[in-house]
């Protein structure tokens, strides 16, 4: 049996609207419209020990809601979920003491307090023996590099520091499963890096099973060996990240300098994406088009100064896969 | 004993914690030693003109003034602040992610952030009302010792179920927190509740004859007036460990409806989201 099991799960919520204005304000008295919002409606995936899953899709698909419900916060409107053979919301207790949760937009470290004592207080709620605890300590710090922090207070640490300290936190009482709600957000290059590395390592040398949401396609394409799609409550894409990107990624660009002054081309399969004085941008499918015969075509035909191609960002190629699924938010 | 850890940690480190509002301490022992003596005052003007007979003497009442200024912390009129951010900022749903039960994680940190907000005041104001109002020459309005070390041994154990009892309620202002999504409301509301019925305002022997047994059994008369009246030897025997005896079993009560309401608004928070 797979560690993580979702069957067909869905999770609705209803939310209060008023109409605008003092009149809305004095109808809302009388009576409450109410909206069902289905944040998930019936997804489905497993998730082997020790897989590293990436969550990806565009604000408000769905996946904190996904977290939450894995991590015990939130019950399903309907579904099957299991995890380690136990149902999050149900056996609460049981479930939690297990997993090790890091939410990017909140800290669970006490503000007051410097992170050693705020790590031997999860030391206490979560009973850790103190052998077990040190050893945990001990290869935390040498993972993450603490050893300077520990004795500040969590309010004095920056938001990559912090953020170092917090993953520890959720992994000092050897949870088999570590969620990651966007734990790179708001990180400067070198944290994010290092963010990464560590919870890669995290996954590969102690067999952590990780699920992580990102709007960082670099999280994704550096840790990522699956990766889920979700848009509008709906699995887009359960696959690879490599097939991801080969499969949405196909376009090329292809930048030229004229010259003379940049000519009105008209290839077919061929798009001209911007012009600019004597410089061309150019997006085409070389299954269609090939790049060798295009850049050929073009050089026979005109005097080039310079060009080179390239492929779209990541982003770019995520939100256009947003798009054609229709999954941008509203 | 490893069952009781994760508690008795989320206590000593939160009592820890509030131990360092030295600032808010003392400024609010200023305000509470004015207060006690306008209330001392009023007491003074209320005996010299009337002459019928009252339930209790001058020097009692002056003692029960004092005590409530010194125990003011234990009155359970306000949400735990923490919970109180927590429900604001939508961290509550976050507490679920411990594996403790909510109720007790909750009800050991009130405690804490009560006793360690009583104790220093508690301290300063006895030095006060015992010492300093005596050597600036008003003898009358001191705070006087326990009756008899019955009455004070009673007083100890009084007093300690008062901090069960006043967590327990403080536990029911949380909950309407979670609840409304705001401690102003809760605040608000209970306040004078709490203020009235424990014998702050006005010692509840003052009150009507008729009321007495009813005062007596309501579980905010543990919070004061019965701790009170059995320091200075108004309650003693059989009806001091009756007193003591109504405080437990309305820890009790309270302890187990919160525990059972929290956990149903808290089902429905895992329902409707954070």
């Amino acid at each position: 049996m797979p560690q993580i099991l979702v069957q067909e799960l869905s999770k609705s919520y209803l939310v209060s609207e008023r109409e605008a204005g003092a009149w809305g304000s004095l109808k809302g008295l009388i009576r409450r419209r109410r909206r069902v919002i289905e944040a998930l409606k019936s997804i489905s995936f497993s998730l082997e020990r020790g897989e590293l899953l990436g969550f990806i899709g565009p604000n408000g698909a769905g996946k904190s809601t996904t977290i939450k419900i894995l991590s015990g916060i939130l019950r399903p409107s309907s579904g099957r979920c299991e995890v380690r053979g136990l149902v999050p919301w149900r056996d609460r207790i049981e479930h939690v003491a297990r997993i090790g949760v890091v939410f990017g937009q909140r800290t669970q470290l006490w503000w007051d307090l410097p992170v050693i004592e705020g790590f031997e207080l999860l030391r206490d709620i979560y009973r850790v023996g103190e052998a077990e605890y040190r050893k945990s300590l001990d290869a935390m710090v040498t993972l993450m590099r603490l050893e300077r922090l520990l004795d500040q207070p969590v309010r004095q640490l920056s938001l990559g520091q912090r953020m170092r300290c917090e993953i520890a936190a959720a992994m000092l009482h050897r949870p088999e499963i570590l969620f990651l709600d966007e734990p790179t957000i708001g990180l400067d290059a070198v944290s994010k890096l290092a963010v990464r590395e560590f919870v890669g390592t995290l996954n590969r040398e102690a067999g952590v099973t990780v699920i992580l949401t990102t709007h960082d396609m670099h999280d994704i394409e550096a840790l990522a060996q699956r990766v889920i799609v979700i848009g509008n409550g709906v699995i887009l894409a359960d696959t690879s990240f490599e097939r991801l990107r080969a499969e949405v990624l196909t376009e090329r660009r292809l930048f030229i300098d004229f010259a003379g002054k940049a000519p009105a081309l008209e290839i077919p399969g061929v798009q001209v994406r911007s012009r600019e004085g004597n410089s061309l941008e150019l997006a085409f499918d070389p299954r269609q088009v090939p790049a060798p015969e295009l850049i050929g075509r073009i050089t026979s035909e005109h005097d080039l100064l310079d060009f080179h191609l390239e492929q779209p960002r990541i982003e770019e190629v995520i939100a256009h896969f947003y798009n054609i699924h229709g999954a941008t938010e509203a | 004993m490893i069952r009781l850890r994760p508690y008795l940690t989320v206590f000593r480190m939160r009592f820890a914690l509030m131990l360092q509002y030295r600032a808010a301490a003392v400024a609010g022992f200023g305000t509470q030693c004015w207060w006690g003596l306008i209330k001392v005052m009023v007491f003074a003007a209320f005996f010299r003109s009337s002459t019928a007979h009252q339930p209790m003497n001058f020097a009692q009442a002056v003692t029960y003034v004092w005590l409530g200024q010194a125990f003011l912390a234990l009155l359970p009129w306000l949400a735990d602040p923490e919970i109180a951010q927590m429900v604001a900022s939508g961290n509550v749903a976050y507490e679920r992610l411990r594996p403790l039960d909510t109720y007790f994680f909750w009800y050991a940190r009130a405690m804490a952030w009560m006793i360690a907000r009583a104790v220093p005041r508690a301290l300063m104001m006895f030095s006060f009302a015992c010492v300093v109002v005596p050597v600036l020459g008003m003898g009358e309005w001191r705070l006087r010792l326990p009756a008899t070390p019955e009455s004070a041994a009673l007083f100890l154990a009084a007093i300690t179920v008062t901090v069960l009892l006043s967590s327990a309620i403080v536990m029911f202002v949380n909950l309407g927190c979670v609840v409304t999504l705001s401690e102003r409301g809760v605040n608000s509301l209970i306040v004078p509740f709490i203020l009235i019925l424990s014998g702050n305002i006005v010692p509840l022997p003052f009150f009507p004859n008729w009321m007495q047994p009813l005062l007596f059994a309501q579980p905010f008369a543990g919070l004061v007036d019965i701790p009170y009246r059995i320091y200075f030897g108004g309650l003693t025997g059989w009806i001091a460990l009756g007193g003591i005896a109504q405080m437990i079993a309305w820890t009790v009560v309270l302890g187990f409806v919160g525990h059972r309401a929290l956990r149903a608004a808290m089902d429905r928070l895992q329902v409707q989201g954070g």
